[in-house]
């Protein structure tokens, strides 16, 4: 802190000007995440004022209270949904890292027959938003009998296009030379893959991380679509199962907010972890 | 589709007049296909799944766009019918949606890119210890998406004299009413273009961050013994150049998201279709007639057209970044 001080004090007017003027946009950015802090601390009264005030006057917890309680309630436990979710996330997280990786190791660096058609369905498929065809894939994912199982939840967001895409982008940066020598050492593919492609696209895998988590943390489709048991669902779909009855309702806005911060506080998390391993992992490495 | 990596087949240097030149050509391709067979296995996890929950459905839901269908009854074959009629007698989709979306990607394209970049390559300047904080708070707006917009920008332009920026203009005295912003079809697109604008920091901004981390430092101390005097110099003869893999992708994501934005004009106004089309694109469009009309032949019609515009501006961007890899 000292040192950045001490960077300011010797930067010239119109620096400080711009860390200035940049800090103060930081500022207005962050609105969201105040918001949602003191959203979820706020008693029944300060919620439905207009327009909303950011800060809270009179924090309380009772959001949280009649939260847990509602959650004590239901017929499945809260812990079980909790459990899924986390099942859920690891074996796609994992999964998702390794599966595109591999693909975007030999779309990035080999040439082969129809390696042109598949990047370009995998370009055109970014366009593809999941909720226009839910019934085709339902059609499918019954017909393969994924339903409720975790597979189900899973496999879908495997195939994931903008992880590929994004990581064509970087392993492509992997300077050929150093493939080579793996191969004349005597490597393997999948030891090349291993010891070379994998830590050096680290800072992509990051980013992927994060993007992966948050669309699999906050995702009710395949909850609601692939999943009949309730046992199977995961607490995206129990939280939004508590709101959507909540749209136009004052009694339950508090639990609302409560559940609000819950589920935006595990992004945060995942987001800082994985964002300073962007920002470490290439510093050290003396690639490229 | 795929000729570029095929070697030019042997027969037409010649051998003259072959029986079945398809014969060796095929023995060829097969034996392409057992040299590259390691490449196949590394892709087959991802482009199964792909295939199974991407390319099929969008396919099956593709051929829809030839039906007339409500969702309930039965299927009828049309043909071309849903086509002609779009670029025919649509005068919603003609004179409203397509130019609408021409304008909010016009502006927010370009315009979210540069700025993402513009912020990513600030903060990359700040120290390490303090850059993932200001990543964060930059990334919040579309990380926390639909909260971040009522919460900030529904009540900054709510059309009362309680909004906060009509309240402040009528503290300075600069207007005599309150204006009603949202419902307004004047101000309507010019706030969705800011409020996209501020919420535009998102995969291609994380993705130019992570590129600006692979840049070479040592390419910057060679490039000022070359010559190079100012920090954007720099930036347009180092930087760019080394990170060009992100700027595609990023330039990707930004076409792909301004195309497919619509729900913003929903969350803003509160209603599907807004006051005199003045905010609708033809995502809009689309559900308008998939959800509210149960028209799904025409909205599948409709998607297929928006999938071949985003080719074809995909294109564009490529050909922009002068990239070997053609799409």
């Amino acid at each position: 802190m000292i040192a950045r001080l001490r960077r300011i004090r010797s930067a010239s007017p119109f620096q400080a000007v711009l860390i200035g003027g940049f800090t103060a946009l930081a500022a207005f950015m962050s609105l969201p995440i105040i918001f949602i802090f003191s959203h979820a601390f706020k008693p029944q009264n300060e919620l439905f004022l207009f327009p909303p005030r950011f800060f809270v006057q009179h924090p309380t917890l009772r959001n949280f209270e009649s939260l847990f309680l509602h959650a004590s309630n239901a017929t499945v436990p809260f812990t079980r949904y909790l459990f899924n979710s986390i099942v859920v996330l690891s074996l796609t997280l994992a999964s998702v890292i390794i599966v595109s990786t591999m693909a975007a190791y030999v779309l990035a660096k080999y040439r082969f027959h129809f390696k042109a058609l598949i990047l370009s369905m995998i370009t055109l498929s970014l366009m593809f938003a999941p909720e226009t065809v839910s019934i085709p894939r339902y059609l499918i994912v019954s017909g393969i009998g994924l339903n409720n199982t975790y597979f189900g939840h899973v496999l879908p967001s495997l195939a994931s296009p903008v992880a590929v895409f994004m990581l064509v982008g970087f392993v492509s940066q992997i300077p050929n030379d150093l493939i080579e020598a793996a191969k004349i050492d005597g490597a393997g593919h999948v030891g090349i893959f291993a010891r070379i492609v994998l830590p050096l696209s680290a800072p992509a895998i990051a980013t992927i991380s994060i993007l992966t988590f948050q669309t699999v943390w906050g995702d009710v489709e395949t909850s609601t679509l692939f999943m009949q048991k309730e046992a199977m669902r995961t607490l995206a779909f129990y939280v939004n199962s508590l709101l959507s009855g909540l749209q136009n309702n004052v009694a339950g806005q508090n639990m609302a907010a409560a559940a609000g911060l819950l589920i935006f506080i595990p992004n945060l998390i995942i987001f800082l972890l994985f964002q300073r391993k962007v920002l470490e992992s290439m510093v050290h490495s003396g690639i490229k | 589709m795929n000729t570029g990596t095929e070697p030019t087949p042997a027969i037409a240097i010649g051998s003259g007049r072959k029986p079945s030149p398809a014969l060796p050509k095929l023995r060829r391709f097969a034996s392409d296909l057992r040299r590259d067979a390691f490449c196949y296995v590394f892709l087959a996890p991802f482009l199964i799944c792909f295939l199974v929950f991407i390319v099929v459905p969008v396919a099956m839901a593709a051929t829809l766009g030839f039906t007339s269908y409500d969702g309930f009854g039965k299927l009828h074959f049309i043909g071309f019918d849903n086509y002609i009629a779009l670029f025919t007698q649509d005068i919603v989709f003609l004179t409203k949606a397509l130019p609408n979306t021409f304008l909010f990607a016009l502006i927010v394209g370009p315009g979210g890119y540069v700025l993402s970049f513009l912020f990513a390559w600030l903060i990359h300047q700040l120290p390490l210890k303090v850059r993932d904080y200001y990543t964060l708070v930059f990334y919040a707006p579309s990380m926390a998406g639909a909260v971040a917009l009522s919460v900030v920008w529904i009540a900054a332009f709510s059309g009362d004299r309680v909004g906060y920026v009509n309240n402040f203009l009528l503290s300075m005295g600069w207007i005599d009413g309150p204006v009603v912003w949202l419902q307004d079809p004047k101000s309507l697109m010019k706030i969705m273009i800011l409020v996209s604008l501020w919420m535009s920091f998102s995969v291609g901004f994380l993705a130019m961050l992570a590129g600006l981390q692979t840049v070479n430092r040592e390419l910057y101390e060679a490039g000022r013994i070359d010559g190079i005097s100012s920090r954007l110099q720099e930036v347009f003869y180092i930087t760019v150049p080394s990170m060009k893999p992100q700027m595609l992708f990023s330039a990707v994501m930004t076409i792909v998201s301004t195309l497919k934005a619509g729900s913003i004009s929903t969350q803003l106004t509160g209603m599907a279709v807004t006051p005199q089309y003045a905010g609708h694109l033809i995502i809009n469009h689309i559900d308008d007639y998939a959800f509210i009309r149960f028209e799904l032949g025409y909205a599948s019609a409709l998607s297929v057209i928006l999938l071949l515009l985003s080719y074809f501006v995909m294109r564009f961007a490529y050909r922009l970044f002068n990239s070997k890899e053609e799409l």
